[in-house]
């Protein structure tokens, strides 16, 4: 139990009469990487929006370090604190410069001493390589620059888990290289990480298990050598033949 | 030397081309010039028609020959570019500037040259011009309203050290400049209110104002020989004893007995009015307006059903009635439903009244804003931890309020241009009381002058308001 971090039983979640996950069982131990994937409409994003409950599921259980998400969860910002995102648009605070936006959730919701927090960011952003950006505003920046920043801020809370959002799709191609590149280094530091993405060559590199969905269902869970080279069902074979 | 060709001018004769333009075009101005400032019709030899429609001709044939692309000259580049780009643009501008130089003369004469404004009443306005006099005479009351002359200093004096207390916040040093929000929003109101309340109302309250301000100065200056660590409790406790000590201890009936200071006369409200009033309505519905309407927004897109249905019956209901019925209702209606013993002033009834209604308006611009904002603000705040408060107040509220800074300005706009309204309770702001004193019977026939002079200072103001939210609009981009 210990070193189970996320336990998801038998989750359930509709849009309406649109059911988009399906008897969702799922558990991640501590610093284990995830990497998800699956064609689109298949609730990747859903399930892990579902983990730090920015979206709210119907009916089985989500127990994130201890702490089952229920709809009467009164510190659900505790538990988001603990867990990172970074999303696909990058979401940056456009009317706060980089640095800005890396310290404003340790000082407002951590109540981090300004210096500390800044000390904090520029550490982050340094891994990250933009740490000479610290002073511009997100629109003066590229979108590999951005998601970058998106990462440092995300990562400037301290999280336990790192929930990644598709983080290379909107990028151009000769961006997304950077991005990646960040991504390795944090996996290699040992973070936790559930990474929706297409990125086949990341999930190689970094995954120890992945996750393939298909219409609001995991169709199938394996380790990352066992999924590329033997992968079970047929609808995972199509999906990789047609992706790699 | 080029062939002339005088329907397609170019470049190769460029002096000829222009010289002859620019004769015909000087010419052109020149015949309208004259007849409108001289009355003199130097064409009137020639028929009727044609020397009604000869500048226009000339001018577009001038025009016509000055066009030529890529001259080199600069001005005569931007002229081409701006107001001559094709016959139909330069047919434009000269029925354009015909029209100012033909409107120039009667609005100099009546605005300035037969205009009068020396003496002291109407006799002396004989010309055919304006009556500057009559708004010389009126002036004290289109300021003041009927606020007692020998007073009016105490308006004067409020109005200086609110300017001036608004101001601080250009010296603010950086170690303050985290306060001023704080200062503009709590702080700065307050000290207006107890400015307008104590003084400009003056009566008893008067010395209360006094000791006020002497145990504020007192407490300051003790301020800076407090450790930090204590100061916020200080800040609380010291003002409010210096002022219980002056007012029950030390002070009160000594220097009443010593008649050092006298009470101020007390002046009503009903009193009160000119363009004095206007800013005093203005200024609080503003203040108050914002906030409301700010929180009513908030509240219609609040999950919580009777926040929410609250919010949108507040907002329908201010917008849908006019503001004319809601200020009748406040003065008339509303006293009813008070006890007995209960009395609230006429201005401040009218204050919430304009309020209200307006917070429906700037509710509804500000959730306009809220709803512009992508989903992925609301997602990347809340997944940093942030709760609803939060999130508003360090993520959303920020970039909706930036966004819709030209919806507010136009409904504050509208609110300073609705305070005249408030005449149908009697009170007479600058508007109520130029309609007062043009129906006065030493001064009837003089209402033009004086709505024009009112033009002119909502003019002012208004145009002032644009300009500064024009400026925080460019102050807060961060977009390239």
């Amino acid at each position: 139990m210990s070193d189970k971090i996320i336990q998801i039983t038998e989750m359930n979640k509709w849009f309406g009469d649109f059911q988009v996950l399906k008897n969702i069982n799922l558990e991640v131990e501590k610093n284990k990487k995830i990497v998800v994937c699956g064609p689109s409409g298949s609730g990747k994003s859903t399930l892990i929006r579902c983990i730090n409950r920015l979206e709210e599921h119907q009916k089985g259980s989500i127990i994130v370090d201890g702490n089952e998400l229920t709809e009467d969860t009164k510190d659900i910002e505790k538990i988001r604190a603990e867990v990172g995102m970074v999303f696909q648009q990058f979401n940056l605070f456009p009317h706060l410069s980089i640095l800005d936006n890396c310290t404003l959730a340790p000082i407002w919701v951590k109540k981090m001493p300004k210096k500390d927090a800044e000390d904090l960011a520029l550490q982050h952003l340094e891994k990250v390589q933009i740490a000479d950006q610290a002073n511009k505003y997100p629109g003066q920046l590229s979108g590999g620059q951005q998601q970058r920043c998106a990462i440092a801020r995300a990562l400037c809370m301290e999280p336990k888990i790192m929930l990644f959002d598709e983080p290379t799709s909107a990028l151009d191609p000769e961006m997304i290289k950077e991005v990646l590149d960040a991504m390795v280094d944090l996996a290699k530091a040992g973070m936790t990480m559930i990474v929706v993405t297409h990125e086949m060559g990341f999930a190689k590199e970094v995954a120890d298990e992945v996750i393939f969905m298909d219409e609001g269902m995991i169709v199938e869970r394996a380790e990352t050598k066992e999924f590329f080279a033997n992968p079970k069902s047929d609808r995972t074979k199509l999906f990789l033949s047609q992706i790699l | 030397m080029n062939k002339l060709n005088f329907l397609q001018p170019d470049k190769n004769n460029l002096n000829t081309y222009l010289y002859t333009g620019v004769i015909l075009l000087s010419l052109s101005i020149f015949i309208v010039f004259l007849n409108s400032f001289f009355n003199r019709d130097i064409v009137s030899f020639l028929p009727g028609t044609i020397s009604f429609f000869l500048p226009l001709i000339l001018g577009f044939i001038g025009l016509h020959l000055i066009r030529i692309e890529y001259s080199g000259l600069k001005f005569l580049d931007s002229i081409n570019k701006n107001i001559n780009t094709n016959n139909f643009n330069a047919f434009l501008s000269l029925i354009i500037v015909f029209v100012v130089i033909k409107s120039l003369p009667p609005l100099l004469s009546w605005f300035i040259l037969d205009a009068n404004i020396a003496g002291d009443s109407k006799d002396v306005c004989t010309g055919s011009g304006a009556c500057w006099t009559y708004i010389k005479i009126w002036f004290n009351r289109f300021m003041y309203g009927m606020y007692p002359n020998p007073e009016q200093w105490r308006i004067n004096l409020s109005f200086v050290a609110l300017a001036f207390l608004g101001t601080i916040g250009f010296f603010a040093t950086e170690k303050f400049k985290k306060y001023l929000t704080l200062y503009y929003v709590v702080v700065y109101p307050i000290i207006a209110f107890f400015f307008i309340f104590f003084f400009i109302s003056g009566g008893p309250v008067f010395f209360d104002f006094s000791y006020g301000i002497i145990a504020a100065v007192i407490s300051v200056i003790i301020g800076f020989f407090i450790p930090s660590k204590f100061k916020m409790y200080y800040f609380i406790i010291v003002p409010i004893t210096v002022y219980i000590l002056l007012k029950h201890v030390f002070f009160y009936e000594e220097l009443i007995e010593l008649g050092k200071l006298e009470t101020l006369e007390w002046v009503e409200t009903g009193a009160w009015g000119g363009l004095s009033l206007t800013f005093i309505v203005s200024f609080f519905c503003l203040i108050f307006c914002f906030p409301i309407g700010l929180f009513l927004s908030l509240g219609r897109r609040s999950d919580f059903p009777i926040i929410k249905y609250f919010s949108i019956g507040m907002i329908e209901f201010w917008r849908g009635v006019p503001l004319i019925t809601v200020l009748f209702m406040s003065s008339v209606m509303f006293p009813m439903f008070l006890p007995e013993d209960m009395f609230i002033d006429k201005l401040v009834r009218v204050i919430i009244a304009i309020s209200l209604f307006e917070a429906a308006y700037v509710a509804e611009v500000i959730r306009g804003g809220l709803q512009a904002l992508p989903r992925g603000q609301y997602d990347a705040a809340k997944s940093l931890g942030m709760g609803y408060w939060k999130m508003h107040i360090l993520v959303i509220l920020p970039q909706a309020l930036k966004l819709v800074i030209p919806g507010i300005a136009n409904t504050f706009l509208a609110l300073v241009k609705d305070t005249p309204l408030i005449f149908v309770v009697g009170l007479l702001e600058i508007v109520g009381m130029l309609n007062l004193a043009k129906t006065n019977p030493d001064w009837l026939g003089f209402a033009m002058e004086g709505y024009v002079f009112a033009s002119v200072l909502f003019f002012i103001i208004c145009y002032a308001m644009s300009k500064y939210s024009y400026n925080l609009e460019q102050k807060y981009k961060t977009e390239r």
